[in-house]
């Protein structure tokens, strides 16, 4: 971490009740981040290597076992074939995503399979999806996780209080979270899908900010809208003002729905041009994904072959 | 995605970028469009006739990013024009009798023609004018292609929808360089929609669209001579605007070419359509959503570089946000990309050419000694073509020249404002009106501000947003006549009557046969048949309200049709018109009543003329020797009073269908202060058919009555008084109408000016109006077969013509969702 860890700040309602969010201005800048920057060739390479790093690539599914979980740290290790690796002249890099991202059941097997790696183990919690269980269960499950070797911790909020405009008690909440992380950074999923409004999600993300939040993060994959560019743009608006408040650097992670590697450089030129060059580093952006990994593969191979690649043909995870 | 062979992977550069996460370029490819010039040997002539004729005198057209000379272009000369008006002319029977379904095809062709090869015109139009390739993609040839499809539509719908309406014939079309695709399909797509034929001459910098889409034009196989397109600097413009064939000049450009051109074509008859220059006022209040309004401010100023005669140029910031406000525009300054126009990864690319950029960096000069203080982001700009940075002044006031002037760069000035009230009064300190921007999260305040800004456009929460089916077009000096919707169709329809009215009406009006009336003044003017003098009533002005005397303190005789003296009108001058517009101003609360209330007071105007009706009567018979007219004159002169408080509160604004999410509101809103001169004829009935619908529609007026008869008109003073008319809504200066009528047209607090007097005048009255660019509504003059308005006709002397003369269609854009 090249920043100083967020502590939050006292629940300041002052700046939750300042928030205006224009919801068709916001998605008028999210339709044309695509269309106002590409990059090309070299360029191209350069960043979807780099958007490789910033993958928890994750499996979230109720039929996780074992065995799947070895597969997807094995790709984790090394998500692009060496032949590949070695046509763009990075092998020295050691490319790997930027986590594996599992319930808490698997922390375990993920840890030992990554052991040697510096690649964290980020464990859904808290009640992951829907977080609707009492907060005592809650917060012991993140102390196990954290227990159990997760360097990260993906924490739910509490929609309901979020819908009724309770900050208190979500404040309290993700505080109580956050301590229940220790050393092991804590990220927030607002569940956007779930918050009603483009005004919901920025207060949400606010409050966690102020919370203690090192990571905001968009959804946790099982609502019915995941992440959008548009909730992007907004919660990012809200990480560069409250930098620009208390001087802490948050990080973000969009999830849910990013499985094409142009989606993915669409995120970094929204990150790169609204927060700057630090957000496009693992420490501050992350994409929770799965699928991403063979599509950005896929069009490294493309490159270097000059040939359309088959996923076929592509070690799964 | 791009592919790239594998021997070509350049292992350092990746390396460096993965480090330093850069940009880099993104070129889009310029070779089809380099083909397409090649095929032209880079050399172009005009297409006339439908054959493309080469010319003698070329000029240059360059790419201005690269500073590199594109091709050579034809200087299209006064034969060349004549040529093309003529074979537009000829083309004319052809085109119109093919009917709305067939010029409805042609149309639909052409628009999808362009999206055809919307590429190769995207590239063209980037290489031609240095705007970004995004804009001319994603923007400018859409909306082009829009513009065509929407008036295929209207071309299908015109006999049913437009059924008194007939097309004015030829049209020229002067367009700007700034959007020479997108202006080209603005002028294009309505004229021959409405079976206009036209001679278009696209701006000498960037010519090459409109010589690519007279191509199109030839491969949809658009009969010869429907369009013509010719080319040159403004010589060749004068050409068009002077040509005796042309019935309609529509223009798009700066507001002082836009004068030249008033001016040029006053007395010719021709229909004129400008849209001019802006200085758009960009309003944010404390309750914005201050992110979002700096992508406003991007769109606002930094599209196309700013050279956008409706950009938001003017920031108007709430106090207690302007600090925010405007170190959050100069972060954003920052992260903006300028470099060669065709790279897919820029947000500014080049001024069209050096003089414009030279005059750009003038004008910030001259801001900075005048106190601005200059913001600029740190990178510097390409040295390959003409760039300017986008900039930022702030510390200006309203007394700044660059607050003043229009800059056509990517220079925004900053300003900060109180109030509500206080930033509508600085948004409305400007001689322009062509657009307004304003950001808050209360519908309540944008709703109350939208109506106040003295602008054609006003953008909620957006800005710079564009559709075939919205109007678009300026108040004030911004020009006059719209763009887009319905409204913008009677730019290039004209009423039918007037098509089919030749020479002069079948019965005169004004002369008149001495004795026809003598049986009915037996008693004169003189007694009251019991041998005592009549009590003299010498008619007065009529101003705010009051009668009042004239400035110079003369009076003139009013005789009758046989000889006799009726009466003394006060002799008015210019201070009494100067007086009258001060009253006229001052009543502008009209505006705010309820359309109802207006309605009641033009009923109650009815009413009261009703109650002296046999009296005006006799009065007109006396004057004009014409009894049995002078009973319906009066009669009629109810009606028409009838007829416009019924559309007081019935000439609806519309809702245009644009494609977006939001609310497209195109509200009828008053002119403001309209000079009515009237003529002889009917002098009653003339002038409550003019006055009628200006007041109906909430203006004030200043009239200046029949010379001749005035007692008409001075007959009304005290209906009005007793019709709860509030004084100053209608004022009434008798006099000289060769005096009166060039002050009242040459006034700059007069909006429109209506000019229905002997047509030896109307010359003079189009051209003064240039001063201020007041819209001007006058008789077609008898030289292009126009004749005096027959008032007793319904046709002719009333309805929706009128309302549109005493309003102005302001569009307001309302996205919602939350």
């Amino acid at each position: 971490m090249s920043h100083e860890r967020n502590p939050g700040t006292a629940l300041n309602l002052g700046w939750v009740e300042d928030i205006h969010i224009n919801k068709s201005a916001v998605e008028r800048r999210a339709a044309t981040i695509g269309t106002r920057r590409t990059v090309k060739k070299e360029w191209q390479l350069a960043w979807l290597l780099k958007a490789m790093t910033l993958i928890d690539l994750t499996t979230l599914a109720g039929d996780d076992t074992p065995g799947n979980v070895k597969r997807l740290c094995a790709k984790a290790r090394r998500p692009i074939r060496d032949d590949i690796v070695e046509a763009l002249g990075v092998s020295h890099r050691n490319i790997t995503t930027g986590a594996v991202c599992v319930y808490h059941d698997l922390v375990k097997t993920a840890v030992q399979e990554l052991a040697g790696t510096n690649i964290p183990v980020a464990a859904v919690s808290t009640g992951f999806p829907a977080g609707l269980v009492p907060l005592d269960t809650r917060l012991e499950e993140i102390r196990r996780s954290v227990a159990d070797g997760a360097k990260e911790i993906d924490i739910v909020i509490h929609r309901a209080h979020v819908l009724t405009n309770d900050w208190q008690s979500l404040y309290d909440e993700v505080r109580a979270m956050r301590e229940a992380c220790g050393a092991a950074h804590m990220k927030a999923i607002l569940a956007t899908g779930e918050l009603g409004t483009l005004r919901n999600v920025a207060k949400a993300s606010w409050v966690s900010m102020m919370a203690g939040a090192d990571f905001i993060k968009t959804s946790t994959g099982k609502e019915s809208v995941n992440a959008t560019l548009p909730f992007t743009l907004v919660m990012i608006r809200a990480i560069r003002e409250y930098g620009a408040r208390t001087g802490y650097k948050v990080g973000y992670k969009p999830a849910g729905g990013i499985r094409t590697a142009k989606q993915a450089l669409e995120y970094m030129y929204l990150m790169k041009d609204e927060l700057g060059r630090e957000w496009l580093e693992p420490d501050l952006f992350r994409f929770g994904a799965s699928a991403l990994v063979a599509d950005i593969e896929r069009q490294l191979e493309f490159h270097v072959t000059g040939r359309y690649a088959a996923f076929h043909r592509q070690p799964m995870a | 995605m791009d592919g790239s062979n594998k021997s070509t992977v350049k292992q350092d550069l990746i390396n460096r970028i993965f480090d330093t996460m850069e940009y880099g370029p993104a070129p889009e490819s310029d070779t089809a469009a380099n083909e397409w010039l090649d095929k032209h040997q880079r050399r172009f002539g005009q297409l006339i006739d439908g054959k493309w004729v080469p010319g003698t005198e070329h000029f240059a057209t360059v790419n201005p990013g690269r500073k590199q000379k594109l091709a050579d272009i034809t200087q299209g000369t006064e034969a060349d024009v004549d040529a093309a008006v003529k074979a537009a002319t000829r083309a004319l029977p052809g085109w119109q009798s093919l009917g709305a379904h067939g010029r409805a095809r042609f149309l639909y062709a052409i628009a999808r023609a362009i999206q055809k090869h919307s590429r190769l015109f995207s590239v063209l139009e980037t290489l031609d004018n240095g705007k970004p390739i995004r804009e001319s993609r994603d923007i400018d040839v859409p909306l082009a292609a829009r513009h065509f499809y929407h008036h295929a539509g209207w071309a299908q719908l015109m006999e049913k929808e437009l059924p008194d309406h007939v097309p004015h014939g030829v049209v020229g079309q002067i367009i700007p360089w700034n959007f020479p695709m997108l202006m080209l399909a603005w002028k294009i797509a309505p004229a021959l929609a409405m079976g206009n034929t036209l001679v278009l001459k696209p701006a000498e910098l960037t010519p090459l669209t409109a010589l690519f889409f007279g191509e199109i034009c030839q491969e949809v196989g658009l009969p010869p001579g429907v369009v013509n397109i010719v080319t040159g600097d403004g010589r060749t413009g004068a050409a068009i605007t002077k040509h005796a064939g042309v019935a309609k000049v529509a223009f798009t450009g700066s507001t002082e070419v836009g004068r030249i051109i008033r001016e040029a074509t006053a007395g010719s008859g021709k229909k004129l359509s400008l849209e001019l220059g802006g200085k758009s006022p960009f309003i944010v209040f404390e309750d914005a959503d201050l992110d979002s309004v700096v992508e406003g401010v991007v769109d606002a100023i930094w599209f196309n570089q700013g050279q956008v005669c409706c950009a938001g140029s003017r920031i108007l910031a709430q106090e207690s946000i302007a600090d925010r406000l405007l170190a959050k525009l100069r972060a954003r300054m920052e992260t903006l990309r300028m470099g060669d126009p065709l790279d897919k990864a820029i947000d500014v690319g080049s001024i069209v050419d050096d003089v414009q950029r030279d005059r750009i960096a003038g004008l910030v000069s001259q801001g900075e000694k005048e106190g601005a203080k200059r913001w600029q982001p740190s990178w510097s700009c390409p040295s390959t073509g003409w760039f300017y940075p986008p900039t930022i002044l702030s510390e200006v006031q309203p007394s700044s020249t660059v607050v003043q002037v229009e800059i056509f760069g990517p220079v925004v000035v900053f300003m900060t404002f109180r109030t509500p009230e206080e930033s509508v009064a600085l948004a409305n300190n400007t001689a322009f009106g062509l657009a307004s921007s304003v950001w808050t999260e209360s519908i309540n305040l944008a709703l109350d501000i939208a109506p106040k800004i003295k602008a054609g456009t006003v953008w909620v929460n957006c800005t710079n947003v564009f559709d075939a089916a919205a109007g678009f077009g300026g108040y004030r000096e911004s020009g006059y006549g719209r763009e887009g919707g319905k409204e913008g169709l009677f730019e290039y329809v004209r009423p039918r009557w007037m098509a089919e009215a030749h020479g002069t009406i079948e019965e005169p009006l004004v002369a008149s046969t001495p004795g026809l009336a003598a049986e009915e003044h037996a008693s004169g003017f003189g007694g009251t048949g019991l041998g005592l003098p009549s009590i003299d009533r010498t008619a007065k002005l009529y101003i705010g309200g009051k009668q009042a005397r004239p400035d110079g303190g003369y009076s003139q005789p009013v005789h009758g049709a046989d000889g006799s003296l009726l009466g003394q009108v006060g002799l008015g001058n210019r201070k009494d018109i100067r007086n009258a517009v001060e009253a006229a101003h001052a009543a502008s609360g009209w505006a705010r009543q309820t359309a109802h209330l207006r309605a009641q007071v033009l009923y109650y105007l009815a009413e009261n003329l009703s109650a002296r009706q046999a009296e005006l009567a006799a009065r007109i018979a006396k004057m004009t020797g014409h009894r049995s007219r002078s009973q319906l004159e009066v009669e009629l002169a109810i009606e028409r009073l009838f007829t416009y408080a019924a559309w007081a509160d019935k000439y609806d604004g519309l809702v245009h269908a644009t494609p977006h999410r939001n609310v497209t509101v195109a509200m009828n809103e008053p002119l403001g202060t309209i000079g009515i001169v009237t003529g002889d004829a009917a002098p009653l009935l003339q002038l409550v058919s003019l006055v009628a619908p200006a007041i109906a529609m909430g203006n004030t007026v200043v009239v200046v009555p029949s010379e001749k008869w005035p007692l008409a008109a001075t007959d009304l003073y005290q209906v009005l008084d007793t019709s709860d008319v509030p004084g100053g809504v209608v004022n009434i200066v008798t006099g000289t109408r060769a005096e009166l009528t060039p002050v009242l047209a040459g006034h700059d607090g007069i909006d429109s000016i209506w000019y229905h007097g002997p047509e030896a005048l109307t010359a003079q009255v189009e051209k003064l109006s240039a001063g201020n660019m007041k819209r001007t509504f006058a008789t077609l003059p008898s030289s292009k077969g126009g004749r005096e308005r027959n008032w007793f006709d319904g046709r002719e002397g009333e309805g929706r013509e009128f309302l549109r003369e005493a309003t102005q269609v302001k569009n307001i854009w309302i996205p919602y969702g939350e």
